[in-house]
């Protein structure tokens, strides 16, 4: 039996974008409003998980050539790697810092080492959930 | 400060790094050459201690490793520690050289054996260079490993692996003893540095701790040093490459064991119990290995049981040794010459039988066997490696003009002489130390003619030779050539070794009796007719004459059938060990996670159940519980209607859908009590495992047809209703007490001034507590990664059927 996914397809092809910015926005929020590295990435799995649920596995693979396994390695890279950071600069490990500095069209914004450490945070977790899915997925 | 002397110690392992770029990117070269500066270099370096360490004196450099914690590195050499460095360095130089030419470039995997081999190394020279017992049982391991994955280098043959995991099994089970020995020390003396345990060895000798500490020690050093009835490792040990037998299995590693008696001498040396012990498994495991000795076939085998030999017969004069100690001085002390010979025969023992393995080696590589039923006659053919044998072998046997000659000479004077140690009860069956001294020493030299006449003289046997037998190229000699001219040097000079390193290395085990004047070493050949030439005498003419019986008698394996009683008990209890084993596993692994989420759950229960009542924790405070609202109430309902559903439903479908009811309205919750964060994360959380769950039940079987027929379990029912209870009573409880102020100030307070965050959640998540995310993604990846490798795992082993 064929199902007719025709309109779980042509919705999924807007609404995964969105979901996907969201996500994007939620993390970069994360330090001042509700969201961080953990939300985002599991909101980014969820946008990939509709793609998945709507096509098969194969077209979201070509569509986005992504190791997943690599992903969360990268993550962990990320965050131990803003551990180590602080060597350089004689502090224990994973100290954090943060300032305000001004940008041309930005304006005043604040940065922080978090940030860096929220990636690998966010890389991490939608490589653990889309390496798990996508194994699972495949395994017939 | 970190010097150069720590640098010397951990250069093996810098250079171990090294070691497979070097074979990867210059192929051409053989990888060995590369190494070979390392113990080189080392060997000079630790040359330029000799003045230092000379009398009494000793070097220590202290690097403040974590200074927060107290951990030092101290690198610390004295006379018996230098000795070891010398050996470790000098003898590896050597077969780093052999195996050169030992192994080929194009068909070994010489990165392996290079990076074990350098391991191996600086492990010893860590082990015999360090002052702190932890580091030096580390070293100690570190040994025990790579000495595991030389000896299964050619790993495809069954009979390596057998012999590395006897080995590592034997002297790793010896290696716990003794981290509990040091522990049981360090806990009497309170410290871990060997300086300090030393001059509180008084603190010690009253302590009802000292047996147990000095048994678990000795059974660290004894299974280390392959004494009986632990020797059992060594001779499985011989299936390691030929370079590796003469390093580790008989000039350095072994030795290890030797070195921790010697080095524990001056704690225990006040116990018979120690003079006893040391003494007798020394003389037991000397007569024991050279009886085995005559029996062996294999020439590598021989060199074996002859080396198991040669370590009880070091031990056993340092045991004499240890008499040494109950004199305040120097003076008239006879006793401190059996620690001057064991010394002097551990620098011999090294030079005879590293050029023998080496000979053998060189055998063994160019006629294709080790046999002595196949070999002989290579005399002509051979000439150089004949020379070596001779020297190696009449040295090992004790005859003159040979190294092996002047301790053995010792040896018999020292036993001679502690026969008349007027303490522990010596006197009424003392007599036997020289006679089983003597008796052991006739069969060395019955074996050490066996080495060289049976491989080198009579008819040779071509059509049994796998090769056409010639002499081995000049590279591969040349490290046993330097070791017996070593031999024929040492047995001519030995005069020059006594100050340099013989007396050093004595007061190092004699502290005390060192401060009291010299020990007046003086070794030399003619001692005019005393009791040692007799016995010399005696040894000759009596293993000359069973030699030649045993030559006529061919049959002589026959009646001698090795004996195979403690091989037999080591296979037995691993079979035995390995059965109770799984039969304990497969008891209570099951392969239900049923099974398992019973035991998880009623640990868990008893365990909280216990705690909550057995320590009075438990209390119910409604004064300052909130009332519930209408919306709390039908979120309330909802739970607990959802996973009713839940329960009992047959659909799978409806199953996942009650599931995720759960979820979201647990979300609601979230939001009811004002955490956008977490009911953020509850309600994707919950999206992407509902996905999960319908691709995972997808693969199920038709589980919930069969669970029409499943009866009711009461103990499942208990267990479930406890379990919610106690969570229930749990929570109930902890709202109800509050012991400390709550720590959710001090974060609102501190998150914008010390973090820039506003988010509380995250900014604890990301900084105060970046720790415990860092290693919740850590375990996140790792589960992932098992994830895929259970499936795929399990994928490949279905396409192999």
């Amino acid at each position: 039996m064929k199902y007719n996914d025709i309109i779980l397809q042509t919705v999924t092809k807007f609404i995964s974008f969105l979901i996907f910015l969201f996500a994007v926005y939620i993390f970069f929020n994360g330090h001042q409003e509700p969201g961080g590295g953990f939300i985002g990435g599991l909101m980014t799995s969820a946008a990939l998980v509709l793609l998945l649920l709507a096509f098969d596995m194969e077209t979201v693979r070509r569509a986005l050539p992504i190791d997943y396994k690599i992903m969360t390695a990268i993550g962990l890279v990320f965050a131990v790697g803003t551990g180590v950071g602080s060597f350089f600069f004689s502090a224990p490990f994973l100290s954090q810092t943060f300032g305000y500095f001004h940008f041309p069209v930005l304006g005043e914004l604040e940065l922080t080492t978090t940030l860096a450490f929220d990636l690998g945070v966010y890389l991490v977790v939608i490589g653990t959930a889309m390496t798990i899915i996508q194994t699972i997925g495949e395994d017939n | 400060m970190f010097t150069i002397l720590h640098l010397a110690i951990i250069a093996p392992f810098l250079a171990a790094v090294l070691v497979p770029l070097l074979y990867k990117f210059i192929p051409r070269i053989h990888t060995g050459w590369f190494v070979l500066i390392v113990p080189i270099i080392l060997f000079s370096y630790f040359l330029s201690y000799l003045p230092d360490v000379s009398g009494t004196g000793s070097v220590m450099k202290t690097f403040e490793w974590i200074p927060s914690l107290g951990v030092n590195y101290i690198a610390y050499v004295d006379g018996l520690g230098l000795l070891f460095a010398l050996l470790i360095t000098g003898i590896g130089a050597l077969v780093v050289l052999y195996s050169i030419y030992y192994l080929d470039k194009h068909k070994e995997q010489l990165n392996n054996f290079y990076t074990y081999l350098l391991l191996f190394m600086g492990a010893m020279l860590g082990l015999t260079l360090s002052d702190n017992l932890i580091v030096l049982y580390t070293f100690w391991e570190i040994t025990s490993i790579s000495s595991f994955l030389l000896i299964s280098y050619w790993y495809t043959k069954e009979k390596s692996r057998y012999g590395a995991l006897k080995s590592l099994l034997i002297t790793v089970m010896g290696g716990f003893a003794l981290l509990v020995g040091f522990v049981l020390i360090a806990s009497v003396t309170g410290t871990y540095s060997i300086r300090g345990i030393l001059d509180a060895s008084d603190q010690l000798a009253d302590s009802p701790l000292f047996l147990p500490a000095m048994l678990l020690i000795l059974l660290g050093a004894f299974t280390k040093s392959a004494q009986f009835p632990f020797h059992i490792w060594l001779p499985d040990a011989m299936e390691a490459p030929t370079p590796v037998s003469a390093y580790l299995h008989s000039a350095t590693m072994v030795k290890a064991g030797i070195y921790l008696v010697a080095r524990m001498t001056p704690l225990f040396a006040v116990s018979a119990y120690w003079f006893w012990l040391v003494t007798g498994f020394g003389l037991l495991t000397l007569i024991w290995g050279s009886l085995s000795a005559i029996r062996q076939t294999d020439l590598k085998g021989i060199l074996a049981y002859s080396t198991v030999s040669q370590l009880g017969m070091i031990l056993s004069m340092l045991g004499a040794g240890a008499a040494a100690l109950h004199y305040d001085s120097v003076d008239n002390n006879a006793y401190t010459m059996a620690v001057a010979a064991a010394i002097f025969h551990l620098i011999n023992h090294a030079t005879y039988k590293g050029s023998l393995f080496m000979m053998v080696g060189a055998i063994d590589h160019e006629t294709g066997t080790r046999d002595i039923r196949r070999l002989g006659g290579l005399m002509t053919l051979m000439p150089i490696s004949f020379t070596i044998a001779v020297i190696g072998s009449f040295s090992m046997a004790g005859l003159p003009p040979f190294n092996g000659f002047l301790s053995k000479e010792m040896f018999f004077m020292s036993m001679v002489e502690i026969a008349h140690f007027p303490q522990y009860s010596v006197d009424s069956i003392g007599i036997l130390l020289p006679i089983v001294a003597w008796t052991a020493s006739v069969f060395t030299f019955v074996y050490c003619m066996m080495l060289v006449f049976r491989t080198f003289t009579g008819k040779i046997q071509k059509e049994k030779l796998p090769t056409k037998p010639h002499e081995a190229p000049f590279g591969m000699l040349l490290s046993p050539l330097i070791l017996v001219a070593l031999v024929v040097f040492i047995g001519f000079f030995p005069n020059t070794l006594v100050p340099t390193i013989i007396e050093p290395a004595m007061a190092s085990i004699m502290p005390e009796l060192a401060q009291t004047g010299s020990f007046g070493v003086d070794i030399y050949f003619w001692h005019g007719f005393t009791p040692e030439l007799f016995m010399t005498v005696g040894v000759v003419l009596l293993g000359t004459a069973i030699f030649l019986a045993l030559q006529k008698w061919n049959k002589m394996h026959a009646v001698f059938p090795e004996n195979r009683l403690f091989n037999q008990a080591y296979n037995r209890s691993l079979e035995g060990l390995d059965r109770s084993s799984h039969a304990l596993m497969s008891w209570h692994m099951t392969g239900l996670v049923r099974d398992y989420f019973i035991y998880i759950f009623s640990f868990t229960v008893v365990l909280l159940l216990f705690s909550l009542f057995g320590t009075g924790a438990f209390t119910i405070d409604v004064e300052n519980m909130v009332p519930v609202s209408p919306y709390e109430a039908v979120l309330s309902l909802v739970l607990v209607g959802s996973s009713l559903i839940l329960m009992f439903t047959r659909s799978r479908l409806k199953a996942v859908i009650a599931l995720g009811v759960l979820g979201y309205t647990v979300a609601l919750f979230f939001v009811l009590f004002r955490a956008p964060d977490l009911a953020l994360t509850q309600l994707t959380i919950e999206t992407v495992s509902v996905t999960l769950f319908l691709l995972c039940f997808y693969h199920f079987p038709q589980i919930f047809d069969a669970l029409k027929e499943t009866k009711f379990h009461a103990v499942n029912f208990v267990i479930s209703v406890t379990v919610g209870l106690t969570v229930t009573l749990i929570g109930l409880s902890a709202s109800g007490t509050r012991l400390f102020p709550a720590i959710s100030d001090y974060f609102l307070e501190n998150s914008y001034k010390e973090a820039g965050g506003n988010n509380v959640v995250n900014v604890i998540l990301v900084d105060f507590r970046g720790f415990d995310t860092l290693l919740e993604i850590l375990v996140l990846g790792i589960a992932s990664l098992g994830v895929y490798s259970l499936i795929k795992l399990r994928l490949a082993g279905g396409e192999n059927k």
